[in-house]
């Protein structure tokens, strides 16, 4: 009960901030969504299933540059173009995972394989014909007001709550999925994949279906991101920065918990974004200062909170006593 | 004549340079309690892990019920109602001790709801009850054997796999153990194949023992007869002493 109150109160304030948020503000706020969602689509493979994956930008970039690919060359709206890129994503969800999978890798060597896999992408958008290369793929802009969901052209507004329903939506989505049986199986096979195969649980499929929603959800975001932004660069759609940030919001937050990828990216966005401002203000160019803040985050998580954010954060409210309904929300503490 | 319920026949398994199982010929009755005996390095372990699937025997036949265990997958041969534990507890440390045997249930069962209801059943029979909302981690390791226990009989398993369950249980908690075994297989009928070591659960429990050693099939028999058999007590204590 009370953390479904809390949950509305939040929902509510995001839902109201635009009416009192200065442009730049409402801008950062939108950071905070967007990594709030992808923190949410990588946890799911994470946090849920135990799957490390260090290079979700593929599934990023790929949804990004095959929905804009579609608008550029020939005129597909967003709506439709969005299909392509989680199909997309989805695809090479599969494929990696079942590379990986079918021989048995895990752990670091599964990771490192994610990573391959985005910088095989980046490079080969990089010279991919037709899609700009290094210099970049444009999506023409037409009009910066109003409200066109079909095509995702508008104002930042709708932007703003483009990403607050995708945010409040994959979070029930994971809600759900942990309380329901691939839910178990997944959180089974986190937990110990031998206990989980011997009662029953074909491992292969459980972490198959993990992966392969995990980059459907994540092209979602990719799709947001191309028309968002109106720019893609390989470097910045498949870049290994990016899929670090991804993976920093719930690491912080809480990994496998339903709040913890929101909390970390809204205490991470906006003090990576204050510092930036900060040194900026104070007259240093210092390029990488908000890398150096994330790395030093993550030290003194790792120190501090290893569990995260939120299920420390949940003690200290009393909110234990609230979950016994098992909704699965105790987190992956290693 | 009923076949039995696990057949077991001329199983043969080399690691290398060892060979850890050598033309084992066992079964298991439908409704039987089977103790597997040796001492330490025996392939009791080894004979338990081709039975569910872990590696496939080099030579041999394993059949359920008639239908062959040999080349499924642990998961496919739970399927096919083997339920087991392991050696080395294995539980799901960060979920509570009921989501644990939930995950079992959901075996059994294709919702959450009732596997719910099916794993509180479960943990009453073992005595896990009242510890149920804790995490599976704060368990003491008796509390974890029955755990593994609890999930392993939320699969509704038709042949049931201890493997040494008994280890590092106080006398008390064994025959409470055995207790919980017995009434399993009285009532419910379920079928029984354990490894253990401790003699005082294989005297109360077991209807017939199966003894190997070095990979070798020793002797078999009721467990008065099979305590007094010469060949099992040279392979536990060596040839000069009978």
């Amino acid at each position: 009960m009370k953390q479904s109150l809390a949950l509305l109160l939040l929902l509510a304030a995001f839902a109201a901030a635009p009416l009192v948020a200065s442009p730049y503000l409402l801008s950062v706020l939108v950071v905070v969504l967007y990594y709030a969602y992808l923190g949410q689509a990588w946890n799911i493979m994470m946090g849920f299933a135990g799957q490390l994956s260090l290079g979700h930008t593929l599934y990023v970039g790929l949804g990004a540059y095959a929905s804009a690919a579609l608008f550029v060359r020939f005129g597909v709206p967003a709506a439709i173009g969005l299909w392509a890129g989680v199909l997309v994503a989805m695809l090479a969800g599969a494929a990696v995972g079942s590379l990986s999978f079918r021989f048995g890798l895990k752990g670091v060597y599964f990771a490192l394989l994610t990573i391959a896999f985005a910088e095989f992408t980046r490079i080969l958008f990089q010279h991919l014909p037709g899609l700009g290369g290094t210099g970049g793929l444009f999506l023409p802009v037409a009009e910066r007001s109003g409200v066109h969901l079909l095509t995702l052209r508008g104002s930042p507004a709708m932007f703003y709550y483009v990403a607050l329903a995708m945010t409040a939506g994959i979070f029930l989505l994971c809600r759900f999925l942990l309380a329901s049986p691939i839910g178990y199986r997944w959180r089974a096979l986190r937990e110990d994949q031998e206990a989980a195969q011997a009662l029953g649980i074909n491992i292969f499929r459980s972490k198959l279906a993990a992966v392969t929603l995990s980059a459907g959800l994540t092209a979602l975001g990719g799709v947001f991101f191309a028309f968002y932004y109106n720019a893609l660069f390989p470097d910045q759609a498949f870049g290994m920065p990016r899929s670090i940030e991804i993976i920093l919001g719930p690491i912080v937050g809480g990994l496998g918990t339903l709040f913890g990828p929101i909390l970390g990216a809204i205490i991470l966005t906006p003090l990576g974004e204050t510092i930036t401002w900060a040194t900026e203000a104070l007259g240093f160019k210092a390029a990488g200062i908000k890398q150096l803040f994330y790395g030093l985050s993550l030290l003194a998580i790792i120190k501090f909170l290893p569990d995260g954010v939120w299920p420390r954060l949940k003690r200290l409210l009393r909110w234990d006593a609230d979950n016994d309904d098992g909704d699965g929300d105790e987190g992956a503490a290693r | 004549m009923i076949p039995p319920l696990l057949q077991v026949e001329a199983v043969s398994k080399r690691f290398r340079g060892l060979q850890a199982i050598d033309g084992v010929s066992f079964e298991v009755a439908n409704g039987e309690i089977v103790a597997l005996i040796g001492p330490n390095g025996a392939g009791k372990t080894t004979l338990f892990n081709m039975i569910a699937g872990v590696f496939p025997p080099d030579q041999g036949r394993i059949a359920l019920g008639g239908g062959d265990l040999v080349g499924l997958r642990p998961d496919q041969v739970c399927k096919a109602g083997v339920g087991r534990t392991f050696q080395l507890v294995k539980p799901f440390a960060n979920l509570s001790v009921e989501d644990n045997v939930v995950v079992g249930a959901l075996h059994a069962v294709t919702k959450v709801a009732p596997a719910r209801r099916l794993a509180r059943e479960v943990l009453d029979l073992v005595g896990l009850a009242e510890k149920r909302g804790r995490p599976a981690r704060s368990l003491t390791l008796p509390d974890r054997k029955c755990l593994e226990v609890a999930r392993a009989l939320a699969t509704r398993p038709r042949l049931l796999l201890l493997d040494e369950v008994m280890a590092g249980l106080r006398p008390a908690e064994t025959d409470r153990m055995v207790g919980i075994f017995q009434r399993l297989n009285r009532d419910a009928g379920l079928t029984i194949l354990l490894i253990e070591h401790v003699m005082r659960a294989v005297m109360a429990l077991s209807h017939r023992v199966v003894v190997i050693n070095t990979g070798k099939l020793v002797c078999t028999g009721t467990p008065a007869e099979v305590v007094r058999d010469p060949r099992v007590l040279e392979c536990y204590l060596g040839e000069d002493t009978v």
